[in-house]
């Protein structure tokens, strides 16, 4: 088959174990070079903890694999230095279009709202992802890759994990504080560990072709049910980088896996789709079953699961490999301040309720758009196709129809980690929200709320005169506080304040309405930049309070009491 | 506004739970759309179309309104035969 794409070859380094260096600890390995992985190895690596990132393979994902990198997870990855090459390849998106037989019956989009950094979605080969997180992670000098190098065993230890690592050139024991399991869905970690991943299979086949072709469609998902060119079953279809697409064709529970991979066989179906005479090459062909399931755990002491490993998804919402580098996002933060002793080691038990709670929603959305994807009875069947003929001319019904709910970051309402309001708030800016995004201008030029969060806890007020004494008080004492909380400063548009903190000027006024912000009004942002706590004024205690609570500590002996 | 406020049907979603605050405005159909489908789990074609039939008569008595009713009955029909 044709390919646009050349693999990179990563080369085997010869590791300081197999040269007789004495043993050594490593504070934080991980397992599996892929997105998930290499996101969190980044994120730690660049806050400063050093990473080791082990992987039996040399080189990037092959075949078809994750495209779709949402608007959240594009935020992530501008922390970690790789929004912008990830954008500038891929081929950004908002609207989905849904067609039943031969109409359209529904369309979305995903970004109503304007003024966003990042668009609803952009689609990119996963190997591209990767390759770009490998170039970032060699930028790292205290991230080290070894690839060609396998585990063969774990053993979970008290204080960290003992692993073996088979190479080409020689084993070797590797002695670690904290591992970090990201080696997919067939994790062989888990496995070695003997830990069960439970959920559902669903009786279906889906064939997946990447095909190259010069086409005119538009910048948009495409989904049908029902379509002339494939009767009584659904197709999907996404462009992708360097003119490739990506087909998903439903071939029911009967299909032939080996019979349908033949470019005999699936030729005529894409040519059927195209319904001309169009040139096109396969660059990859595959079928695929689907599953929805998760680890009941993914904390183990000190070895912490994250991304396929530890949950699965349909395809349908790409609410994969998003919700993977979510999980990094909501764990790099809480392992850093463990390793650093400011917060005791019950945190991470936090990742796994935050993040447990995030898989289970996106098991639900993913099961419940396979569910109306592919009906499982005849009464299901017929529900399905009367929600599409209503959907072409009642609002009620489009809001019915599932052809995947694209994935949006979990709201952490239930999280312990949250203050709980205790005044009004509109909107949805709650505890355990992701930050909105808005324009912003720092020191005069155009830039974006989320770029200048994260990393660290941030305490957010809003201005649009000077601050009176007590809040500067309040603020001043909060900025000595162990975890150092940076104190950021948003403005009303052409407000002038004296003072050394940072100032963001809310150039389109979007700050104040998407946080109902007001005259004082203070937010807590974490560092993975999710809402913890917000108040109308800022107070010391109160402030200090909230960080505690963020970070699973013990409440300070004198706390105020709720006014 | 519910359909039972209004005098005409109500073709807008209208899906909702009582205390229940939504950030996604797909969740509250697609809660009622897998409630529906579970109500059919394990009966035969007959059997569900015996309970859609229960269900319709149930649900026409609550909204009472024949106004409504028939309005909607002969919107389901079109396009049908």
């Amino acid at each position: 088959m044709l390919s646009t794409y050349q693999y990179p070859r990563y080369d085997f380094v010869r590791p300081p174990e197999l040269n007789g260096a004495p043993p050594k600890r490593y504070p934080v390995v991980v397992v599996g070079a892929g997105p998930v992985g290499l996101a969190a190895a980044i994120e730690l690596a660049q806050d400063g903890t050093p990473v080791v990132v082990l992987d039996d393979d040399n080189t990037v994902s092959v075949g078809s694999r994750g495209v779709c990198y949402a608007k959240r997870t594009l935020e992530v990855l501008d922390r970690l230095g790789l929004g912008q090459p990830c954008v500038d390849k891929g081929v950004s998106w908002n609207v989905g279009r849904t067609f039943f037989q031969e109409q359209e019956v529904y369309h979305f989009n995903l970004l109503p709202q304007a003024d966003h950094a990042r668009p609803g979605m952009i689609n990119l080969q996963q190997y591209y992802l990767e390759e770009f997180e490998i170039e970032r992670a060699r930028e790292l000098p205290n991230l080290e890759l070894r690839f060609g190098s396998k585990v063969t065993s774990v053993e979970p230890q008290g204080d960290g994990a003992v692993l073996q690592v088979e190479t080409a050139e020689g084993n070797y024991t590797l002695h670690t504080d904290w591992l970090i399991v990201a080696d997919g869905a067939r994790s062989s970690i888990r496995r070695m560990m003997n830990l069960e991943i439970d959920g559902k299979v669903f009786q279906d086949r889906f064939l997946i072709a990447d095909v190259v072709m010069k086409a005119d469609f538009p910048l948009e998902r495409w989904f049908w049910f029902d379509p002339p060119f494939h009767p009584g079953q659904s197709v999907l279809l996404h462009r992708q980088a360097d003119h490739v697409y990506r087909i998903d064709f439903q071939l029911g529970w009967q299909a032939d896996p080996e019979e349908e991979k033949k470019p005999e066989n699936v030729i005529p179906r894409i040519r059927a789709m195209l319904g001309d005479d169009r040139e096109f090459e396969l660059e990859w062909v595959s079928v695929y079953t689907f599953q929805c399931r998760r680890m009941n755990h993914f904390t183990h002491g000190r070895v912490l699961f994250v991304g396929d490993a530890a949950h699965q998804v349909s395809p349908f919402g790409a609410r994969g490999a998003n919700s993977g580098i979510q999980d990094t996002d909501n764990l790099c933060w809480k392992l850093k301040l463990v390793i650093e002793g400011k917060a005791p080691a019950s945190l991470l038990d936090t990742y796994g309720l935050e993040r447990e709670c995030a898989a289970d929603e996106n098991i639900l959305n993913s099961t419940r758009s396979t569910d109306f994807i592919t009906p499982k009875s005849k009464t299901s069947l017929m529900f399905r196709n009367a929600v599409l003929s209503l959907a072409r001319e009642h609002a009620f019904a489009r809001a019915l129809v599932n052809s995947g709910r694209l994935s949006v970051p979990t709201i952490l309402t239930d999280s312990p980690l949250n203050t709980p309001d205790l005044e009004a708030f509109a909107g949805g800016m709650v505890p355990g929200a992701p930050l909105d995004d808005a324009p912003v201008r720092v020191d005069g030029k155009d830039g974006w709320l989320l770029r200048q969060l994260g990393g660290r806890f941030a305490v957010l007020v809003y201005a649009n005169a000077a601050l009176d004494a007590d809040a500067l008080d309040a603020l001043h004492r909060i900025e000595g506080h162990a975890l150092a909380p940076e104190i950021v400063l948003v403005v009303a548009p052409g407000t002038v304040i004296n003072t050394s903190w940072r100032v963001l000027e809310d150039s389109d006024r979007r700050v104040a309405e998407r946080l109902d912000a007001r005259h004082g009004t203070t937010y807590l942002i974490r560092p993975d930049q999710h809402v913890t706590a917000r108040r109308r004024k800022a107070d010391a205690a109160d402030l200090a309070n909230s960080l505690a609570r963020a970070t699973a500590n013990p409440l300070p002996a004198t706390t105020v009491e709720a006014r | 506004m519910s359909p039972m406020q209004n005098q005409s049907l109500n073709l807008q979603p209208n899906f909702h739970e009582t205390g229940k605050r939504y950030f996604r405005a797909f969740t509250p159909g697609d809660d009622f759309y897998e409630a529906l489908i579970d109500t059919h789990r394990d009966l035969s074609d007959e059997q569900s179309a015996l309970v859609n039939a229960k269900l319709v008569l149930l649900l026409s008595n609550h909204v009472g309104n024949l106004a409504i009713l028939k309005e909607a009955m002969a919107l389901a029909r079109q396009d049908v035969a």
